[in-house]
């Protein structure tokens, strides 16, 4: 399988006053195309830091010290690197090439505005083209079928409608559009743009199951429950047919009945639309479940990358095994990690899991194991292997 | 509330004709989705609130009860009744009997981040409730904080920070301390570990286990993770839209589940096993709102067995095996 995404040495830090926070050190991982990588790991384990990094949407005051990532687009069939792009290419990019659905569907929804409204804002930002050029089609529509005194009486608008989005379908920004949209009452003239995007909106929301799309597109997310939100999330993710969808811990704030709906939900989304999507959690059933890869990291580096299987039943890393050995499973005594989670502030030398790690060598004190191939599709990271 | 006057417009039974028994020495594991009454249970059985109606015995002799049960049947307005209940009836406590009740039953709360006072240094967090109880005094009270920080595992030496200074696993430790300064026979735990991660959750699992065999105590578990409650639990209730639908010991529940909802909600947890991933039953719709659930059983919407019956008649909870106990007409 070729390479969506390819990570090669990302370091993230955060100059807070405390200190410098290491959040995510020389991060090596490639993300296939169609594929799901899981990554699994604790708090301040950099899960959330390495989505936020691709997108380059990482909060004040944290930087992206050094690293690339390099960004295969299918349709252009070119390399872009990520942590080079100009602002505006970037705004391109997110949301239309690479979405990202964020853990509290409560909170990434604007609670003023409906959600057919704010699902329609990514089709009115990246498919504005395609929507004048349907919007032009129905005004010719118009202006050949319609007949009588009112329409004899319209027709000069409708000319005039139809040329205006003959000009946002052709050209990338056009400067009358342009002009019109910036100014509040003749804004109101493109309201075709809108109707379309309501329309494609609609179709969104039916692809991801919510019953009465029409009715759920002009409503307000305190009028939807959790599990409904979580799938309105998804379809303003998924507007554009994101070649990569990144979602970050979707499911913990919902019921298990309705985290298996999700689950399901991305199953299916993976087959019919053919993306690939970064899957965050730190629920390791849920990691099980949906993904083909599953990276586990530990105090802002990798640990293991596998495929589910071989993660699950043959881990190799000491912070795999502990981590598998905690989730409580009947008939099995339950396990723990000795210690704390590294500080962030001052992490270990070496490998960061050392002074937990129950088969600690001297030299895993002094220097920190690289990512090697253990097997096919089995990278570790210590110096045990 | 609503309307114009802001006079309240219904009401919501959050818990509905619930009646489960826990003894002495039982770990019992109380498993359902959000909304479904289990915190309000959880809180009633501690009477932070007051139940609307029925009730509530803590350590009663079990010919009392009967007593009460009995002269509640023949529905006479009687005195021995009221008397009777006054004395033995959680729900009619109040004042020092309430007092001295809240001394042998503490509640654990979910969120260690919210419900530790930020202003209080940790060795007033803990002692507290044996300056309220009045079960020490002066410098007593400080070597019997600094036993009960050791037995959940903190040091000593960090009595003096505030809790903004500890980590969520060290908090919920602080709180598990609290709960035992009294020294309760019966502790309820609101999910005590679902802010917690999963190594750190093993800890607290741990810990409550050894605290269970060191007092003596008795627990009444919440938890949302199924996992968690058939490796710990020594009994289960599967609670759904305020009412009891299953209870029984682990085994039973998780191997052979007799009621459609405790089935589904089995089926529907991510296990750690990819072989595992087939034959899962993904459950249509949800929880309906507890302000107004269906008629009959509350399941029926989602239930792939349900007839005419189910959406008519509310089953009872009858055992159907020694104490495994059923709410349904068309039980697996």
């Amino acid at each position: 399988m070729e390479d969506l995404i390819k990570i090669r040495d990302l370091t993230v830090r955060f100059y807070t006053y405390e200190g410098v926070v290491h959040a995510i050190n020389d991060l090596d991982l490639d993300i296939r195309r169609g594929e799901t990588l899981g990554i699994v790991g604790e708090t301040g384990s950099g899960k959330t830091m390495t989505a936020l990094a691709i997108l380059r949407l990482i909060p004040y005051p944290g930087r992206i010290e050094s690293g690339s990532v390099s960004f295969f687009d299918k349709s252009t069939r070119a390399e872009v690197e990520l942590l080079k792009l100009r602002e505006d290419r970037m705004r391109s990019i997110r949301g239309n090439k690479i979405s990202m659905v964020f853990q509290e569907p409560g909170a990434a929804l604007n609670p003023v505005y409906t959600i057919g409204d704010q699902i329609s804002e990514v089709f009115l930002l990246h498919r504005r083209q395609e929507l004048g050029r349907q919007a032009k089609q129905r005004v010719d529509s118009l202006l050949s079928n319609g007949s009588g005194p009112a329409a004899t009486l319209k027709r000069p608008f409708w000319r005039w409608q139809s040329r205006i989005y003959r000009k946002i379908a052709e050209g990338p920004n056009p400067l009358e559009p342009r002009i019109l949209s910036h100014i509040p009452v003749f804004r109101r003239l493109l309201w075709r743009l809108r109707d379309e995007a309501r329309l494609l909106t609609v179709n969104m929301l039916k692809d991801v199951e919510i019953p009465d799309p029409g009715r759920v597109a002009a409503q307000y997310p305190h009028n939807l429950s959790g599990g409904m939100k979580q799938r309105a999330v998804i379809a303003m993710a998924l507007a554009c047919s994101p070649e990569l969808l990144i979602a970050d811990e979707p499911t913990t704030s919902l019921d298990v009945t309705i985290q298996a709906q999700m689950l399901e939900l991305f199953r299916r989304i993976k087959v019919d639309k053919g993306a690939s999507v970064l899957f965050i959690t730190h629920n390791l059933g849920v990691a099980s479940e949906v993904c083909d890869r599953v990276a586990v990291m530990y105090a802002g580096r990798l640990c293991e990358v596998a495929t589910v299987e071989e993660m699950f039943l043959h881990p190799m890393h000491p912070y795999t095994k502990a981590l598998l050995e905690a989730v409580p499973m009947p008939g099995r005594p339950l396990q723990t990690i000795p210690g704390a989670l590294a500080d962030a502030l001052n992490p270990p030398s070496g490998c960061r899991f050392h002074p937990r790690c129950p088969s600690a060598m001297p030299i895993c004190q002094q220097e920190r194991a690289k990512l090697k191939e253990v097997s096919k599709d089995h990278m570790v990271a210590c110096h045990l292997f | 509330m609503g309307g114009v006057f802001r006079r309240p417009v219904g009401a919501v039974r959050a818990v509905d004709g619930v009646s489960l028994a826990i003894r002495r020495g039982q770990w019992l594991g109380l498993v359902g989705e959000s909304g479904c009454g289990k915190t309000t249970l959880a809180k009633t059985v501690v009477r932070l609130w007051k139940p609307t109606s029925g009730h509530i015995y803590f350590d009663i002799p079990d010919e009392i009860r009967e007593e009460i049960e009995v002269l509640e049947s023949q529905a006479k307005n009687n005195s021995k009744l009221a008397s009777l209940l006054k004395q033995n009836d959680l729900t009619f406590f109040s004042g020092s009997r309430l007092h001295s009740f809240r001394r042998r039953a503490q509640l654990v709360h979910q969120d260690p981040f919210t419900s530790l006072n930020p202003r209080m240094k940790i060795k007033n967090i803990v002692g507290e409730p044996l300056r309220i109880h009045e079960v020490l005094s002066g410098p007593a009270v400080k070597t019997a904080v600094e036993d009960l920080v050791g037995t959940v595992g903190l040091s000593s030496g960090q009595l003096e920070r505030y809790p903004h200074q500890f980590s969520g696993g060290q908090r919920q430790r602080i709180a598990i301390a609290r709960a035992l300064a009294t020294k309760p026979e019966f502790i309820a735990f609101d999910e005590p570990t679902s802010a917690l991660d999963v190594s750190v959750q093993a800890q607290i699992l741990n810990l409550l286990k050894d605290l269970k065999k060191e007092f003596g105590l008795t627990y009444l578990y919440i938890t949302h993770e199924l996992l968690i409650a058939e490796s710990v639990c020594d009994y289960i209730a599967v609670m759904y839209v305020g009412r009891v639908v299953e209870m029984g010991r682990p085994e039973e529940i998780f191997h052979a589940p007799r009621h459609p909802y405790s089935q589904c909600l089995i089926a529907a947890t991510p296990v750690p096993d990819p072989k595992r991933r087939v034959g899962r039953i993904v459950l249509p719709g949800e929880v309906p709102s507890p302000a107004n659930p269906p008629p009959g059983c509350t399941f029926h919407p989602r239930c792939s067995r349900a007839t005419k019956e189910c959406s008519e008649l509310e089953p009872e909870l009858k055992p159907i095996s020694g104490d495994h106990y059923v709410a349904c007409f068309h039980p697996l």
